[in-house]
């Protein structure tokens, strides 16, 4: 038998063995030589721009731009590169945005992320890179029991504005069983659990807990739910405070609604209707604090994006003040992750569009919280609505009144914790 | 191509990929070739059903997440590893079985909409029982495994490990698939009245396409779940399902090669390509179109039709594949 | 009692929401066979053009009726544009026209986000319907009253234009035999088109109507194309009365199993569904199987 040609054939396994190989050689990429001062200052952002988070994640981004167009792109005295990532407003984007981030932009720092969830997500992943993160994101936790040494957050833990809130209910508006109602998610959990803990020390009770999911296209069926109460507590994010407060006045309910920072964020009062008149909020950013550096903000926003802002907006501009000052107390290096984060955590700042803050040990911010009523009066910037401040609590911590030791013996808030009790 | 040539096609590829983490610089992209690898399996496991089996399903993201929840819920219970890939594999199992006995009673259209209606249940549960599962703040996995004291923590270690798993289903199926019940299945997929009068349980043989194609998905599943080491609702998502069934589609179905091709098209689209276009669902959504319009066979065959056409002048269509099947109607 | 009252007339509400969205999906899956996997997009299309017509495009500002007509009429063109493109190309492969209604909702949904964001949009309610009636201690908005008159309103138009007029049989027709309709001479190809531009013109009018309800936002296609399927399943495919009686039940478990029974709340929306498909695939009302 003759022997058989050797025929070159080309097929499909060849082929795909053959673009591996040169795939793989493609991709490869030789690491760049570091140098330090001349390199741009590469700022990472985990913002959510999709989803009902969204309304808040646009801002946090143009709070951010807001700083860099006024330093004209400038922080510690290098030039900024800004990478502004979509997370989507879930845990699963918002992880490999993060890797993303990290391991293709390589960034210096992060800003973000927006939602507790998002930040639970990616706890680890941030440890273990060492990547300083400024979170906007509340997620209680990681500044308490489960400390990341990376984290540094000028903006709030979820419960911090509920602590002050609840005690205003109960002192000064008197009013003691309240219903809570608020998204099915780890922000929601501890702001209620905050709500509640404070509440039950100035004597009032919680009837019940509602947690509606975070895309919840009408909110009827936990409405009509509610009853048999003097108040109620309702801590939306995003843009769906907008359809639950419709949403309540659609029921004809009357009892006065109070909420945390996302609630009544003063960003919405341009979409707000009629039926927010009265509602009292405690935030950590209020649009009528009359400071230098709330003004300089405001007046950049206007110009460069022609946005009212809110809280989102301005937490990320005091997020980039913070950032600056270490950077400019580390000389520009922020090579060496733990130097840079002591010099983060030793931030202490008076003028900022949020009043006066500094951190504490765990990197939490302690600052000032404004408790506000929303009405006509006084109204700016062609609003019909607005935030009037009625009171302010100085040098509030994370742990509202109670000692360290004690808060950090009890668990971190939850759906469960505190536990309903008779009301 | 003989076997002495197909051999060897095999094994420079599995050379070049065990390779590629020293070739490429950055962890980066060995990530993306970790997530391509672990999707191809789960891809491959979906074509078992839609190419060899003729049975299209938009539920196996359920299968697969059911894994994957199973292993985060028993690692953050404190048990081990071994337990917990063990126990995802049985519940997959014993899901896909449940899927099997409901779907399996009609084909065609009515069969997409019966495993879509399963996903979606099982979407729904992961997505409201929070007790169970934490709803939308989904389940974070402490740490990767560290099999023989390699830690699995490390990027490249883990894309081995993967790459072995890949290699291990890629070669199962091609035997599945290469077997008298692989033939028997494609029997039923093209002429399921014959086979019946042959004398061949229609039904069982595909139930036992479907319980592969579920240990495939499941598997796929767990190393998710390690290479994210986190879970939420949206991996089970009518989403999920759909990008496989983009996956398998435009790679190929009915080939071995189809899924993995698809996979890793649908992985670069949506990680690498989203750095500069910003809308790569539209992307996604618009080579899915072209290719179900113009080259349905999918990407695999097609560009080998393409190939030899350019070798040798025109070249059909192969009628025995499911996609291309359809036109002759 | 007030509870009870409220969920009843929320579930009737969007019960005759989701009649307006899942008429016109039965109507296609019992002439054409096909699960129309657009159709989601098809409502979120029709939210998101109305929003624009409201906030006034091309220098006028739309009545909100007027705008929702003109978009119904916007996506029906789109429905047709889409069936004679792409789907007339593949006459006859059942199974690659519903990947390609996949492929083009995954299209969709990303044009939206880029021409409206990702932020969700309100519609405001239509004035004049702003406001209350009051049934002891029961508040019900007028709005939501009106949908429920609006879903009766086009069920009878549908009904009629079906048994009374010419285009009707021939519709009813091609449901039933397909073949034979083409034997007697019905041009059936046209059919598809007119009637995919039907449903997706539906779709995209209880896209707005819902809006001041369920506002739109990135997404909602993918909440809503569930809920039509599950309806029309249940109803029965091609079958009118079908989808008004599967919409009313789907509106009932949705907003009781919300309220009720919160963790199983989308479990008992799609077990039914399946029960269905595999007890009896015809659906309560369906004539033919699938």
């Amino acid at each position: 038998m003759p022997a058989k040609p050797k025929t070159r054939k080309v097929n499909r396994r060849t082929v795909l063995a053959g673009s591996v190989a040169g795939a793989a050689v493609a991709l490869t990429r030789f690491p760049a030589p570091a140098v330090a001062q001349a390199e741009p200052f590469r700022l990472g952002l985990l913002t959510v721009k999709t989803g009902p988070l969204a309304q808040g994640g646009i801002q946090m981004e143009q709070g951010v731009l807001t700083y860099l167009k006024e330093t004209n792109y400038m922080i510690g005295g290098r030039k900024v590169d800004l990478f502004s990532a979509d997370t989507g407003g879930n845990p699963a984007g918002t992880k490999t945005k993060a890797q993303e981030l990290v391991e293709r932009d390589k960034v210096d720092v992060i800003l973000g992320p927006l939602a507790a969830f998002e930040l639970y997500a990616i706890n680890d992943y941030i440890r273990e890179q060492k990547m300083p993160t400024l979170s906007l994101a509340a997620a209680d936790d990681l500044t308490q029991r489960k400390p990341n040494p990376y984290l540094l957050r000028a903006s709030a833990t979820s419960s911090q504005a509920m602590h002050p809130m609840a005690h205003y209910t109960a002192t000064e508006l008197k009013l003691k069983r309240i219903f809570c109602i608020v998204e099915d998610f780890a922000f929601g959990y501890e702001q209620m659990g905050g709500f509640q803990a404070s509440l039950q020390k100035e004597g009032g009770c919680v009837v019940n807990k509602l947690w509606p999911p975070l895309v919840t296209p009408d909110y009827t069926p936990y409405v009509a739910q509610i009853s048999d109460c003097d108040g109620v507590c309702q801590g939306f994010a995003g843009s769906n405070p907008l359809r639950f407060m419709k949403a309540y006045a659609n029921a004809g309910l009357q009892y006065p609604v109070v909420t945390g920072e996302t609630g009544g964020d003063d960003a919405l009062l341009k979409s707000f209707g009629e039926e927010a008149i009265g509602l009292v909020s405690c935030i950590p950013y209020t649009l009528d604090l009359e400071v230098d550096a709330n003004q300089r903000f405001i007046n950049g926003m206007l110009k460069n994006f022609d946005t009212i802002p809110g809280q989102y907006a301005g937490l990320l501009y005091v997020n980039c003040q913070v950032v600056d000052a270490a950077l400019k107390a580390t000389g520009g290096d922020a090579r060496d992750k733990d130097k840079f984060m002591t010099a983060l955590r030793a931030v202490s700042l008076t003028d900022t569009p949020r009043g006066p803050l500094k951190f504490d040990h765990f990197g939490n911010v302690v600052g000032t919280f404004y408790i506000r009523r929303i009405g006509t009066e006084g109204a700016k910037y062609g609003l019909k609505l607005w935030n009037k401040t009625i009171k302010t609590y100085e040098n509030v911590s994370q742990f509202w009144i109670w000692p360290e030791q004690e808060y950090l013996a009890h668990p971190v808030y939850s759906r469960d914790y505190p536990p309903l009790t008779k009301c | 191509m003989s076997i002495h040539g197909r051999s060897i096609a095999a094994l420079i590829a599995v050379v070049a990929l065990a390779a590629l983490p020293y070739a490429i610089g950055e962890v980066y992209y060995v990530n993306i070739a970790s997530q391509i690898l672990l999707y191809a399996i789960f891809a491959l496991g979906l074509n078992i059903l839609v190419g060899y089996a003729g049975l299209v399903s938009l539920g196996h993201a359920g299968l697969f997440g059911i894994a994957a929840y199973v292993v985060a819920y028993l690692l953050v219970a404190g048990h081990g590893h071994v337990l917990a890939i063990a126990a995802a594999l049985v519940a997959s199992l014993a899901a896909t079985a449940g899927f099997a006995a409901l779907s399996l009673r009609s084909t065609g259209i009515t069969f997409i909409m019966i495993t879509l209606a399963l996903g979606e249940i099982i979407w729904g549960l992961a997505y409201r029982w929070i007790s169970l599962t934490n709803g939308d703040n989904g389940i974070t996995v402490p740490a990767r495994p560290a099999p023989f004291g390699i830690a699995l923590g490390n990027a490249r270690a883990f894309y081995l490990a993967t790459l072995i798993v890949f290699i291990v289903a890629i070669v199962a199926s091609g035997i599945f698939v290469r077997s008298p019940f692989g033939a028997a299945l494609r029997g039923t997929r093209d002429q399921p009245r014959r086979m019946n009068a042959l004398g061949y349980h229609v039904w069982m043989i595909r139930f036992w396409a479907f319980m592969f194609s579920g240990l495939l998905s499941a598997i796929a599943g767990v190393l998710f779940v390690y290479y994210n080491q986190f879970i939420s609702p949206q991996a089970l998502a009518l989403t999920a399902s759909a990008e496989g069934l983009l996956m398998v589609i435009s790679g190929g179905a009915g080939t071995l090669l189809g899924p993995v091709v698809g996979a890793a098209l649908v992985v670069i689209v949506k990680n690498v390509v989203s750095a500069y276009v910003e809308r790569w669902n539209f992307m996604l959504g618009a080579i899915f179109v072209a290719i179900v319009v113009f080259m349905p066979e999918g990407l695999v065959p097609g560009m080998v039709r393409l190939t030899r056409s350019i070798w040798r002048g025109k070249a059909k269509a192969d009628p025995t594949l499911p996609m291309a099947a359809g036109r002759r109607q | 009692m007030t509870f009870w009252l409220l969920l009843t007339v929320n579930s009737v509400t969007f019960g005759g929401l989701l009649f307006l969205l899942s008429a016109g999906f039965s109507l296609i899956f019992g002439l054409m066979r096909i699960p129309n996997l657009t159709h989601g997009s098809m409502f979120m299309l029709g939210a998101y053009f109305g929003t624009t017509l409201l906030s006034g495009a091309l220098g006028i500002r739309f009545g909100f009726w007027v705008a929702a007509i003109v978009c119904a009429l916007q996506i029906a063109v789109l429905g047709a544009l889409m069936e004679r493109l792409l789907l007339r190309r593949l006459a006859g492969q059942q199974l690659a026209q519903v990947l390609v209604t996949l492929g083009v909702s995954f299209m969709v949904a990303d044009l939206c986000l880029m021409g409206w964001g990702g932020d969700p949009i309100s519609v405001a309610t239509p004035p004049g319907l702003n406001g209350f009636i009051r049934f002891g201690a029961a508040v019900f908005p007028l709005y939501r009253l009106a949908v429920i008159a609006i879903a009766v309103i086009f069920a009878l138009a549908l009904w009629l234009m079906l048994e009374r007029t010419r285009l009707g049989a021939m519709i009813r027709a091609g449901v039933d035999d397909p073949q034979m309709a083409r034997v007697v001479g019905i041009r059936v190809s046209q059919l598809f088109t007119i009637v995919f531009a039907l449903g997706a013109g539906l779709a995209g009018f209880a896209g707005l109507i819902g809006g001041p309800i369920l506002s739109v936002y990135p997404g909602i296609d993918q909440d809503m194309l569930p809920l039509a399927l599950v309806v029309v399943i249940l109803g029965g495919t091609g079958s009118l009365l079908g989808s008004f009686v599967g919409s009313i039940l789907i509106g009932f478990i949705y907003n009781f199993g919300q309220a009720l029974l919160p963790e199983l709340a989308y479990f008992i929306l799609f077990l039914p569904m399946v029960l269905v498909l595999v007890l009896r695939p015809q659906g309560l009302f369906g004539g033919q199987i699938l």
